[in-house]
């Protein structure tokens, strides 16, 4: 336990070092008004945005994506791992497209799918859901290739049904693969739909963002970047600290 | 098809061969046949690879024999277990996301025991295993001996009438191991079920069981059945005995070669 303090107080350290060295640099010039304002301004514009409830709206329209796209690439993801699973040999078809998947740049269809959907927030559902759902793909079929056979076998001997076996063996003997892929698909959900505002929306942070960047308001720009910054930490660490809730005891040695 | 004789066992395997689908197939087992007495404690001893797990797995119902049959109770095995049939396996089996007592209470609460029945049973197990201090603990926290134990616990928890071991001491040390028998002794007796135990360690075969099964390299056959004459109340303290030696000494005599075999040479 002390050693995981000491590692977390490590991390604590070198971030506010980060934080300490840019606010130095900012206020020193070297760092141009222009290019980045001091991290303190940024925590104040942010607050102050925050505050102001202008960018409520922005907020809410962006994190409901991010959850639509989240909940879908999850579910979608499992039933179709499930499914390649379960058909050895449309997955042999099919695994060097996944393998290869997020080697291409995926945004380069993102224009399409406005063509495809308007500009709405369909497309960004789209966008998120295409670049989260393959991770959920990958990982759910790592957790089923990975249950132990002796497992399955032991399901037998205490002969469970189909739906049995999976409720109680599969999935539980899936569960650390599972858990994976649902933090992958959150993070890739997250950059899709922010990237997919910035790039071409009517709302959203991501929007927000860009334009504040195209009229030159950096304060603003900043501000906005670090909330959806720590957005990011926050919400991924709490699907880190859920994860190793559930996981730490199974893999404690 | 099973004669007077086969009818009054326990279970059988009859003409049993079993090969794995392949290029080339591997046959594993037989052919072969065995008739467990109702009740009696049967090891069966035999070089590695000689296909003893794949001979528990059609056993237990758990895969069909290529040629030949398995039945249980007198009805045939068809691809499934039938009730009534415990199994430990080789490779650890315990459900690492439950703790020791869920893993004892798992076949009880998927067959819809009522809790007090579960609870009861469970803390009866989990005493009879040792394992009482550990019944909040999960399997990750434990050796791999305890394990074992955990699931020889979920096993018996069932009251199952015919208890299949596949080498379930394999990775202990060997006082341990002797203590180990003496505690599948004591269940064997209480329990009343048949046993047939897999084991690489001839002492414990011939410490332990009624009849002794040695089998062939692979592909695996039964090329002698010792009897030991042991009576049903016993424990570690007979490999003292002189029978003990001359028990062990054949078993030996029949396994050079086949070990030989299995490692690739002649035997001289
Ligand atoms: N699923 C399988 N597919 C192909 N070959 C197998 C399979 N399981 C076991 N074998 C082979 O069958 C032989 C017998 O295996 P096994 O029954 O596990 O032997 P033992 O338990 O006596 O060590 C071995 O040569 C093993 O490699
Ligand atoms: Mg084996």
């Amino acid at each position: 336990m002390t050693r995981a303090h000491a590692v977390a107080a490590t991390r604590i350290g070198l971030l506010l070092a980060g934080f300490l060295a840019l606010e130095a640099l900012c206020r020193a010039g070297i760092i141009g008004k222009l290019v980045m304002i001091p991290p303190t301004a940024m925590v104040a514009e942010m607050t102050a945005l925050l505050a102001s409830g202008e960018i409520t709206g922005d907020i809410v329209r962006t994190f409901t994506t991010i959850a639509i796209a989240f909940a879908g690439a999850v579910a979608l993801g499992f039933v179709a791992g499930a499914a390649l699973h379960a058909a050895p040999r449309l997955r042999r078809a099919v695994d060097p497209l996944l393998a290869a998947y997020y080697a291409v740049p995926g945004f380069i269809f993102y224009p399409l799918l406005v063509a495809l959907f308007g500009l709405n927030v369909l497309p960004l559902i789209a966008i998120g859901l295409l670049f989260a759902a393959p991770a959920m793909v990958i990982a759910t079929l790592l957790g089923l290739d990975r249950v132990p056979p002796v497992l399955r076998k032991c399901a037998r001997v205490h002969r469970l049904g189909r739906a049995e076996t999976v409720l109680h063996v599969v999935l539980p003997a899936a569960m650390p693969a599972l858990f994976n892929g649902i933090r992958l698909a959150f993070a890739y959900a997250f950059i899709g739909v922010i990237a997919g505002e910035f790039i071409l929306s009517g709302g959203g942070l991501g929007y927000a963002i860009g334009y504040a960047y195209e009229s030159f308001e950096a304060t603003r720009m900043y501000g906005l970047l670090l909330f959806v910054l720590m957005m990011a930490v926050v919400l991924n660490g709490a699907l880190y600290v859920w994860e190793t809730r559930l996981l730490r005891r199974r893999t404690r040695a | 098809m099973p004669d007077a004789g086969q009818g009054a066992a326990h279970a059988t395997l009859s003409g049993v061969v079993r090969r794995y689908p392949g290029n080339p197939p591997v046959h594993a087992l037989g052919p072969l046949d065995l008739a467990l007495r109702r009740g009696e404690f049967f090891s069966v001893v035999g070089p590695s690879g000689c296909g003893k797990s794949t001979l528990l797995d059609v056993l237990a119902g758990l895969s069909a024999p290529t040629e030949g049959s398995a039945s249980f109770e007198g009805a045939p095995l068809r691809g499934q277990v039938p009730d009534g049939i415990g199994v430990v396996f080789q490779e650890d089996a315990s459900f690492p996301w439950l703790t020791v007592a869920d893993n004892v209470a798992f076949g009880l609460r998927r067959a819809g025991a009522d809790a007090a029945e579960i609870a009861r049973r469970v803390a009866y197990a989990l005493d009879f295993m040792g394992l009482k201090d550990f019944a909040h603990a999960y399997p990750a926290q434990l050796s791999g001996g305890m394990r074992q134990r955990v699931c020889i616990a979920r096993t018996l928890v069932l009251r199952p009438r015919l208890i299949l071991l596949d080498e379930p001491f394999g990775a202990l040390d060997q006082q341990t191991r002797l203590l180990m028998g003496d505690e599948l002794l004591r269940l064997w007796r209480e329990t009343d079920a048949t046993v047939l135990l897999i084991t690489h360690a001839l002492d414990e075969a011939a410490m332990l069981s009624d009849r002794v099964g040695v089998m062939s390299a692979r592909p695996g056959r039964f090329i002698d059945t010792v009897e030991t004459g042991w009576p049903r109340e016993r424990d570690s303290r007979i490999v003292s005995e002189a029978a003990f030696g001359a028990i062990t000494a054949r078993l030996w005599s029949c396994l050079r070669g086949e070990s030989l075999k299995a490692l690739g040479r002649e035997a001289p």
